[in-house]
């Protein structure tokens, strides 16, 4: 179920420079993701899919292009003007899960909040609401450590979702859990693309994964090289 | 509000994850502590010399000494000059009449301290440290009202006896009661010990004057005089009257300043010591802090990173830090100023008076408003040792701090 188009990137080009070395990621790249949509991105390695997330997310800008989100530009932000876009537009959610170690699941999950007006017992009803959404109510007051990778990451979830964003990045999300709990992972993202209509990234290096998505582009040397539909 | 939280909640994930870095937070901690000890050490024994000597004079005390001599030891006063005070408008009188007047001897004799003391407890081989004896007159005792004679009795006159000062007697060896002690070529008697509110009187010997002119060949000449003032003006009347008298050429001030500005000549010089040492291993307690928060910023760059992912800002990571960085030197500050406190508050020293060349006794005393300097120091410390790796951690590009191109 997708719509309008949430993100569009018009000829992005990206370039670092490394020494005396210019190495071009992007050159004059284009892509269109609608709202609702699931998007899987493969590629080998060094093929500029970390790169790309960055860009959509705005933690990383283009060199040359324009990139926009819900029809504004993203790509012209200051620093400041990118922190309060990302929070709230844009759920993270990372392969070692990147949950703060020496805060709780609820804290960790309440980390968005903290930038938003909300008071202390609405942040609590919240936090409650999406731990309780990723099954992991009883946990809240759990540290990362006393945690399994797929719990970890079920928080992660809920961090990502707490804000109500519209746009999920998801940077190898199952990458470092096994084939059960990956699925369940992925079977939790797919609700809430389908469900709650959220637009979802996510990079992968297993075909099995991108299989949860509603299509998979693959990227090569900075390019699209081929664009399937599953589902 | 909300900047707030965020400050909170970064400054939180800071501080505990410190044990994550226990060893380097640890020595960052016992550096700034060593900093904050070493000052603290030297300004308490700045704080206490400067309390015994400020204690020692009062103000209705004069204390009269040749024009220009700044200190004792290089005054001299005819015996005319203080026929001519007794006589002075502005000096007390006793219930017989007599005036309040000491003229008084100031030389340099030697002892032994108790920490120099051979292991054969042969006195006449250990190397020897400057003494005051002082010369009284005969209303030298009467002229200081707050003098307790904790034991034994007071000397006689005309006679080789000696009144040793209590915290002299802490210090030195050979000085109790029934010893004998020979200054030049002859024997003195300790008949008596005082004590006089823990001024620096106690760290001299007290003899009669004419048996201290005789001893070191000063007859008719003493160092000041000291006379006991009838009330608040009396101080200007006695200068009026010297200053009148071509005969009289003295200076009068009270007691009580002449002893501040002795004080403050001496203890300005300890903190002119303490001071440079301080800031000189503060710098390497600085390369300490530095080195730890630029380990914490690297350890909890994914964390910054993250957190700025989710919204943060740079501003809640540059505070986070900085106030790590302070926790440390703080907790730093008040172990030092805790080794301070057990090691050296209320330790008795000894050191070379820069106005008399005598030892006096005082005090180290760790005083709240030194205190404050110490952990003031560790401040600095803390701020300068933060203030980079926060900027850091506030500008560290995102994908840089995650590791990806």
């Amino acid at each position: 179920m997708t719509g309008q188009t949430l993100i569009h990137l018009q000829d992005v080009s990206k370039r670092f420079v490394k020494g005396k070395d210019t190495i071009t990621i992007f050159d004059h790249l284009g892509l269109s993701i609608p709202a609702g949509d699931f998007v899987a991105v493969m590629g080998p390695s060094g093929s500029g899919k970390t790169t790309l997330l960055n860009l959509l997310g705005g933690i990383d800008q283009p060199t040359e292009g324009s990139i926009t989100f819900d029809g504004g530009r993203v790509d012209t932000l200051t620093e400041g003007q990118l922190a309060r876009w990302r929070a709230h537009n844009v759920g993270f959610i990372f392969q070692f899960y990147n949950l703060m170690p020496t805060l709780s699941a609820a804290r960790n999950v309440e980390l968005p909040l903290l930038l938003t007006s909300f008071g202390r017992a609405e942040r609590k009803r919240r936090v409650e609401a999406a731990l309780s959404l990723v099954g992991l109510a009883e946990r809240a007051d759990h540290y990362p450590r006393e945690m399994s990778g797929g719990q970890q990451q079920r928080v992660a979830i809920a961090r990502a979702l707490i804000s109500d964003p519209k746009l999920l990045l998801c940077d190898e999300p199952t990458g470092d859990l096994d084939r059960t709990t990956a699925d369940e992972i992925l079977a939790m993202l797919r609700l809430l693309n389908q469900e709650m209509g959220k637009t979802i990234v996510m990079v992968t290096h297993d075909p099995e994964a991108a299989k949860y998505a509603r299509r998979t582009l693959h990227l090569d040397k900075g390019r699209f090289t081929e664009r399937e539909l599953v589902a | 509000m909300r900047v707030f939280n965020e400050i909170a909640v970064v400054t939180t994930i800071c501080i505990k994850s410190i044990p994550q870095r226990f060893w380097a937070s640890f020595s960052t901690v016992v550096a700034v502590g060593l900093v904050v000890t070493v000052l603290l050490a030297f300004l308490a024994m700045a704080a206490g010399f400067q309390q015994t000597l400020r204690g020692t004079g009062t103000k209705d005390m004069a204390i009269l000494m040749r024009a220009g001599s700044q200190a004792e030891l290089n005054s001299g006063v005819t015996r005319d000059q203080a026929r001519l005070i007794e006589e002075a408008p502005g000096v007390m009188k006793d219930a017989d009449g007599k005036p309040l007047v000491s003229p008084e001897l100031y030389v340099i004799v030697d002892g032994v301290k108790k920490t120099a003391v051979p292991a054969d407890g042969n006195l006449k081989k250990a190397p020897r440290s400057n003494l005051t004896l002082r010369g009284l007159g005969p209303a030298g005792i009467a002229v200081r009202p707050g003098l307790k004679i904790v034991e034994g009795r007071a000397f006689k006159p005309g006679t080789n006896e000696l009144m040793v000062g209590r915290a002299l007697q802490k210090d030195f060896a050979g000085v109790d009661v029934g010893d004998t002690v020979k200054l030049g070529n002859s024997n003195w008697l300790v008949v008596g010990a005082f004590e006089l509110g823990g001024s620096v009187f106690e760290s001299e010997l007290w003899a009669d004057t004419p048996e201290v002119q005789d001893l070191f060949h000063r007859q008719n000449v003493f160092q000041s005089i000291r006379a006991r003032l009838t009330g608040p003006d009396a101080l200007k009347a006695l200068s009026d009257y010297a200053a009148n008298d071509p005969q009289l050429k003295l200076d009068v001030t009270t007691e009580a300043d002449y002893y501040a500005q002795q004080a403050s000549r001496t203890s300005d010089l300890i903190q002119k010591l303490g001071w440079p040492l301080a800031i000189a291993m503060a710098f390497g307690a600085l390369a300490g802090a530095l080195n730890t928060m630029y380990s914490s910023v690297a350890a909890r760059a994914q964390e910054i990173a993250t957190l700025r992912c989710i919204g943060f800002s740079g501003t809640s990571s540059f505070i986070g830090t900085l106030l790590e960085s302070l926790v440390l030197a703080l907790v730093g500050g008040f172990v030092g100023t805790l080794v301070t406190w057990v090691l050296f508050d209320g330790l008795t020293g000894s050191t070379l008076s820069g106005a008399s060349f005598s030892q006096i006794v005082f005090t180290f005393h760790l005083t709240p408003a030194v205190a404050l300097q110490g952990v003031i120091l560790a401040l600095v410390v803390g701020l300068v040792g933060g203030v980079f790796p926060a900027w850091r951690a506030a500008r560290i590009p995102i994908v840089e701090a995650y590791g990806t191109p």
